[in-house]
């Protein structure tokens, strides 16, 4: 079954930035789906889109087969959304923030209890029920936020850089929930800057870039592309020159250290037989940079000039919905 | 769908909010009008006499009343909806399955609440210093609820245009306090002349606060089914423009 089908979707701010051009894009129900993109690609704006909080200019979505037009409550009622900046009432407790979340979607009291207990002791937050929001660390919003949106046990959960500004412990904890979540049978959509996430995550992607997606697979077939390896070589001894390895680029970043790029042709085997031979000792080697990350700045790059040969000043997409001047807190 | 849990939802979340904060939003209206009864009932008010049979003191209470009720109707929502707009939390009830009516209702709802709170604030004090017997309580109470109704609307309109802190307190400063105070709140039309007396007609709130008053005490300036009318009109009206910006999104979607 399809948990989310989007056609023809498109978006153009008031302001005259087009943020989607027209993008396609079919999800699988249990999925663990990565949308990516830069910054300003339409990965917000589409996801706005899908939750609610965003017009369409035209196209159409449908989640679970509801169209979220024509049956809005019932495609509404299969969403959960976790966004990228913390939205709960900072002034609320934590038990009373995913409650109330229960209580949108209708849930009965006696339930709500129960499902927001359960949603608080899977993110480890069962002892700050009581604390009020505004108090907690960066991390515990975060999770706050993930437990408001499963509390009402979406079909379809929207995670809008969730693990953004975490610290790494956090973020591992978080990454082993989310595959709990995906093993139970919840599809997720991953958006991150995190590429190594994706990859770890994500069985299918897609890429957005400058409102369309160029690119639309699944995760083996796209990394398998990847014709070469980027490593960074540490050396037991100082190299005066940089050393001629045949079929890889080698660059000397210092005296100990290099960095080289070997094709998949060529491969570590016969990188390390080179270095044998030149008596060249490695300590120890590490990936210059993720396998995804340097795909995703290739597609990037590669779209970005076929589109755009010279550079152009556009307008950007407009900020959420604007509030000037000081906040004063919950009102009077 | 089961609307009325969201509903309730809504209205508990609004409730508490100003329970909460209750130093802010109970007690000031408290003293306010405790000062207002002291000086202009007390001290000012047994120099002026009577007004059409009723003591000033008996005459002004309803006005003041009225004028708390209409005031913190109106705040709570323009604050309330405002703050949620500010903190973005308005996009938990936008992604949920919450129909543009309920959250209407449920953000109106905790506006009358608070504004009828405060009118019992405000009616328990003046009876530390004027002798009221209700003459017509239905009535009178059917005016509080359908004026906190109106200006709980017109509050909700305010949030959603709004977009700064100063943009709420404009309609409540430079509006609502001169219509209250010219409505009608410690004067009766009679004692105005000429072009006063035509202009002061045309003063929405003269009619609330005359239709409560005739409820209380039995004495009006002004026609009271007219006066329903004129409520139940306006807040048809602004019923249905609220419902309109809601469903385009205005002021709290892209």
């Amino acid at each position: 079954m399809t948990a989310l089908s989007i056609s023809n979707l498109k978006k153009t701010y008031k302001n005259g930035f087009v943020a989607l051009k027209g993008i396609d894009l079919e999800v699988q129900a249990g999925d663990f789906f990565a949308l990516l993109g830069p910054n300003g690609a339409g990965k917000s704006t589409a996801i706005g889109i899908i939750s609610s909080l965003v017009t369409a200019s035209s196209g159409s979505v449908s989640i679970f087969g509801h169209d979220l037009v024509k049956e809005r409550e019932q495609a509404k009622s299969c969403i959960g959304l976790v966004p990228q900046e913390v939205n709960f009432n900072q002034f609320d407790t934590v038990q009373g923030i995913v409650l109330n979340q229960a209580g949108y979607y209708g849930m009965p009291r006696k339930l709500a209890l129960q499902r927001t207990e359960l949603c608080l002791k899977q993110m480890d937050l069962w002892d700050k029920r009581n604390s009020i929001s505004r108090r907690l660390s960066g991390g515990m919003k975060r999770r706050v936020m993930i437990a408001r949106a499963m509390v009402h046990a979406p079909k379809l959960l929207i995670l809008d850089e969730p693990t953004a500004g975490v610290d790494i412990e956090i973020r591992r904890s978080m990454w082993k929930l989310m595959k709990e979540v995906n093993q139970q049978g919840t599809t997720i959509i991953l958006t991150t800057h995190y590429l190594e996430e994706a990859e770890s995550l994500c069985r299918n992607i897609a890429i957005i870039d400058q409102g369309k997606i160029v690119e639309n697979t699944d995760m083996a077939s796209l990394l398998a592309r990847l014709n070469v390896d980027h490593f960074v070589l540490d050396l037991a001894e100082p190299l005066a020159v940089v050393p001629v390895l045949e079929g890889c680029h080698v660059e000397r970043t210092s005296d100990k250290v290099l960095d080289v790029s070997v094709p998949k042709a060529v491969g570590l085997n016969q990188l390390f037989s080179q270095l044998s031979v030149k008596n060249i000792k490695v300590l120890s080697l590490k990936n210059k940079s993720n396998r995804l990350e340097q795909l995703f700045m290739d597609l990037i790059d590669s779209k970005s000039s076929q589109n755009n040969p010279t550079p152009q000043i556009t307008p950007s997409p407009p900020a959420p919905q604007g509030h000037k001047g000081e906040g004063k807190g919950e009102g009077y | 769908m089961n609307y009325s849990i969201a509903l309730k939802t809504i209205i508990k979340k609004e409730v508490y909010r100003f329970l909460r904060i209750w130093p802010q939003t109970l007690l000031p209206p408290a003293i306010t009008t405790a000062l207002y009864f002291l000086i202009f009932g007390k001290l000012i008010g047994n120099r002026i006499g009577t007004i059409s049979g009723a003591s000033y003191m008996d005459y002004i209470v309803p006005g003041i009343i009225l004028m708390s009720v209409i005031s913190h109707s109106y705040s709570n929502v323009v604050s309330s909806f405002y703050s949620t707009k500010f903190q973005r939390n308005i996009e938990e009830l936008l992604v949920a399955p919450v129909p543009n009516w309920v959250i209407l209702t449920g953000y109106i709802s905790g506006g009358i609440f608070r504004g009828l709170l405060v009118g019992i604030v405000v009616a328990l004090i003046s009876m530390l210093f004027a002798d009221i017997v209700v003459l017509h309580p239905g009535l009178t109470i059917a005016v509080a609820i359908l004026t906190a109704t109106l200006f709980s609307l017109a509050g909700f309109i305010n949030a959603i245009l709004a977009e700064s802190f100063d943009d709420i307190s404009i309609i409540p400063n430079f509006v609502l306090t001169p219509l209250s105070y010219l409505g009608g709140v410690f004067y009766s039309v009679d004692m105005l002349t000429g072009i006063w007396q035509t202009l002061i007609m045309g003063n929405p709130i003269m009619y609330m606060i005359n239709a409560f008053r005739y409820g209380m005490i039995g004495v009006t300036d002004v026609d009271i089914q007219l006066a329903f009318m004129m409520i139940a009109g306006f807040i048809v009206l602004l019923a249905g423009f609220s419902l309109v910006m809601l469903h385009r999104g205005t002021g709290i979607k892209n």
